[in-house]
């Protein structure tokens, strides 16, 4: 698996539909997830022997047990509508990754053995016998999606090839052919806790420093809590927060506005990843163990809300499936919602009248925002549909002088994805990354050209990743993306002082 | 021969109502254990029922897409609509005022319907992205309802045929008194086909009209932390 040279594609001013060129992207695979890493998620660790029948079985068990699975399988009439919707098709122009072309993939081995014109009229209908060839087209197209829904808000059925990319992941882990990256991360969360296997003692290393950088910073002793018992609030946040830069600034916001808020809040060594690649492989057991932590957390340390940090698709599953997954939350403060996305809860202490902000501290830059696609179409905040939209735009909004958002078919609903989300953040995925990313960098820079705007903010720990890394390859600075409440951080004034006792490193510097 | 089509006919009708009804259980029985709606989604059912009822009667999410295939499919589908309502006349006696009403339309109808079948067969013949993803029972489908809709529109504007005594037939079907048949080819060739579609209907694509009620991205109620949604097997993990 040689890396493969590539071409960054060229931007344009608009979205341009490019002509099919079939296979540009055939030869994309990325590392099978090895014997240990399957058997720690309970599926087989090599390819098995009746690999056939085991795919057919699974695909027959997945089709009993989800709706959207066997009438997405089912509505598809070829209209076309979602063909030039994917940014992995804008950028790659490859058939496949038409959502539709993905799609029939399964879609003509679904026909073949389920349905009665595919078994007697497989020529009519384009429906094939399953074969090494379909799997190996299965394994590299499967990654080649972010799941990110875009195409199911323009399919008249509202067919989501999420839907259908997490069934085919679910199909190879039962074959034993999972992919390296999702698995050997989930695995991790179930073994240490978070994505990055980060121990307690490394966390609490962290969060030591940030309090004393923000004590320099500041002369305010803003504490960064790790599993207090009795806190009101438990944070949880996508573990990348912990160390990387734009993710740190935007812990570090997180924290400050909860000191200004004067509420009680702990992060937990056990609970310390929002994010949940069970999603990515369309796994529900998975899914479910990683998500029964958090409540664990929740329950242990005694705390009444749980608010989740910046990460797209941790939201979703934190929004749309929690309760559902380690439901239900009744031991928690019933006037909140479980749980709290991080911007609601920002939004509404700025509208208590709690904080106060300098906006000019941001006045070096001018602001662009990235609807994270798992916040925008799998998700909401607020009590009213599209108030994904509207809070965090309010949230910048009220830290930042200059901001401008990008072409009205680029956000909301519409938003492009970052071209790094489901599970495809790797290395060996970087053609895929770089390519997927053109139709999102290509308003960006439309909105750089003629506003002026310098930076885009974004509340998901892929999105901000993912920036990172492709940034360069458009010719962009890789610090040009930056954390929602890392605005909020350099704006918010800090007007709760604290006593001198509480510093850190209060007491200890006794020689001096 | 006129009793040729009357078991054919009884056939198709047996296929098209049990073959649907099947589907239907089968979707209706398949759990949707997640919430999925595609967001911004309803917060209440009433405002499920009319995201579905904008999905049906306008295509809306097709129109936010490709404003040419929405106005051929919205032809199509709208035309063929009208023609169907007009042809209640040829199944109920008296017919329904309403169904009187909307002859004149009904009649040119059938015109809008060819218009956008042919607006889509072109399109899935000249647009590339779409010539890929079709197999040949997609062109088959098109030709199908154009031969449909261009034999009926021949009936009701070039040749003629004898509608009193097809209603005769059809409403005879009641009572086992259908007489005969006018032995018209263009009127042969007409019914043979709507037979053929409706045989074909429940194992073919046009799953579409009991899907799309069945979409749990456009079905769902966006409520997921106020309602602990659980299906009957994810409750089972929870026991276990
Ligand atoms: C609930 C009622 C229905 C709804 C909401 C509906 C909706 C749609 C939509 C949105 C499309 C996609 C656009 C297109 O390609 O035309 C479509 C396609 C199609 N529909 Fe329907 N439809 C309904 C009923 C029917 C019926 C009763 C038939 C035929 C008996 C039918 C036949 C077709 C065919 C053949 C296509 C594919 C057209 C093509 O090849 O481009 N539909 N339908
Ligand atoms: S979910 Fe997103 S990445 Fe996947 S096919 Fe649809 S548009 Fe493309
Ligand atoms: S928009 Fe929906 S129905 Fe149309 S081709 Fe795509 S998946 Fe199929």
């Amino acid at each position: 698996m040689a890396k493969a040279e590539f071409k960054t594609p060229e931007l344009s001013e608009y979205i341009e539909v490019p002509d099919l060129v079939e296979g540009t992207m055939e030869h994309i695979t990325c590392f099978v997830a090895k014997p240990e890493h399957q058997e720690a998620l309970g599926f087989p660790g090599e390819k098995k022997e009746n690999w056939k029948e085991v795919a057919i079985d699974k695909m027959g068990d997945l089709l009993s047990r989800y709706r959207s699975f066997r009438v997405y399988l089912d509505a598809c009439v070829k209209c076309g509508s979602c063909t030039d919707k994917c940014h992995y098709f804008l950028g790659t122009q490859d058939p496949k990754n038409m959502p539709v072309g993905r799609q029939d993939l399964l879609r003509k081995v679904y026909r073949r053995y389920f349905t009665f014109a595919g078994k007697y009229f497989p020529k009519l209908v384009g429906a094939v016998d399953l074969s090494e060839e379909i799997v190996d087209d299965w394994y590299s197209y499967f990654h080649q999606c972010s799941q990110c829904r875009r195409c199911s808000v323009f399919c008249p059925y509202g067919i989501d090839t999420a839907e259908i990319s997490m069934a085919a992941r679910e199909i190879l882990d039962a074959i034993g052919i999972g992919q390296k990256y999702c698995n050997e991360i989930i695995g991790k969360v179930h073994a240490i806790g978070n994505n990055l296997g980060l121990p307690g003692p490394a966390i609490l290393d962290t969060l030591e420093g940030l309090e004393e950088d923000v004590w320099e910073e500041t002369d305010v002793a803003v504490k960064y809590p790790l599993d207090v018992k009795g806190a009101d609030i438990l944070l949880v946040t996508p573990s990348a927060d912990f160390f990387a830069e734009p993710h740190v600034d935007g812990l570090i916001g997180y924290g400050k506005v909860f000191h200004e808020a004067g509420v009680s809040w702990t992060l937990s060594t056990t609970a310390s990843e929002a994010g949940n690649f069970g999603m990515f492989i369309g796994s529900y057991e998975n899914m479910r163990r990683v998500s029964l932590r958090i409540r664990q957390a929740a329950l242990e340390l005694g705390v009444k809300r749980i608010v989740f940090g910046e990460c797209g698709h941790a939201w979703r599953i934190a929004y749309s499936f929690l309760n559902t997954l380690a439901g239900p939350f009744d031991f928690l403060d019933p006037d909140y919602p479980v749980p709290q996305h991080i911007c609601e809860f920002t939004l509404n202490e700025i509208e208590k009248g709690t904080l106060e902000f300098d906006k000019s501290e941001n006045d070096d830059m001018s602001i662009t925002f990235h609807d994270s696609c798992n916040v925008a179409r799998a998700s909401r905040m607020g009590d009213k549909p599209g108030g994904q939209f509207e809070i965090p735009r309010k949230v910048i909004k009220s830290v930042v002088n200059n901001y401008h958002d990008m072409e009205w078919d680029t956000i909301h609903d519409r938003t492009f994805c970052c071209g790094g989300g489901g599970g495809i953040l790797t290395d060996d995925l970087m053609e895929v990354r770089v390519k997927g990313a053109k139709p999102r960098m290509s308003a960006f820079k439309n909105v750089m050209e003629e506003k002026g705007v310098t930076h885009l903010a974004a509340i998901c720990a892929i999105c901000k990743s993912q920036f990172t890394k492709v940034f360069p390859y458009y010719g962009m600075d890789m610090f040009q993306i930056v954390s929602v409440h890392q605005l909020v951080s350099n704006a918010i004034v800090m007007n709760r002082k604290t006593p001198p006792e509480e510093a850190p490193g209060y007491g200890e510097d006794d020689d001096e | 021969m006129s009793s040729v089509y009357a078991l054919l006919f009884i056939v198709a009708t047996i296929v098209l109502v049990i073959g649907l009804a099947r589907k239907i259980a089968q979707y209706a029985k398949a759990p949707a254990p997640l919430k999925i709606p595609t967001t911004p989604a309803p917060v209440t059912q009433t405002g499920v029922v009319l995201r579905l009822f904008r999905e049906v009667v306008f295509f809306e999410s097709l129109f936010k897409s490709t404003k040419w295939t929405w106005l051929f499919s919205w032809l199509f589908h709208f035309g063929m609509f009208l023609v169907l309502l007009r042809h209640l006349r040829y199944f109920i006696d008296p017919v329904w005022l309403p169904i009187q009403l909307i002859q004149p339309f009904g009649k040119y109808a059938a015109f809008a319907m060819v218009a956008g079948l042919a607006g889509l067969l072109i399109r899935r013949i000249f647009v590339d992205r779409v010539r890929y993803i079709s197999a040949p029972s997609d062109y088959l489908w098109l030709l199908l309802l154009l031969a449909i809709g261009v034999s009926g529109a021949t009936m009701t504007f070039v040749i003629h045929t004898d509608v009193v005594a097809v209603k005769q037939f059809f409403t005879g079907f009641w009572t086992f008194s259908m007489g005969d048949l006018p032995m018209d080819p263009v009127l042969l060739v007409h019914l043979t086909l709507v037979a053929v579609l409706m045989l074909l209907l429940p194992v073919s694509k046009l799953l579409h009209i009991p899907g799309i009620f069945f979409s749990p991205s456009r079905n769902q109620v966006d409520n997921p932390r106020e309602k602990r949604h659980l299906v009957e097997w994810a409750r089972k993990l929870e026991d276990s």
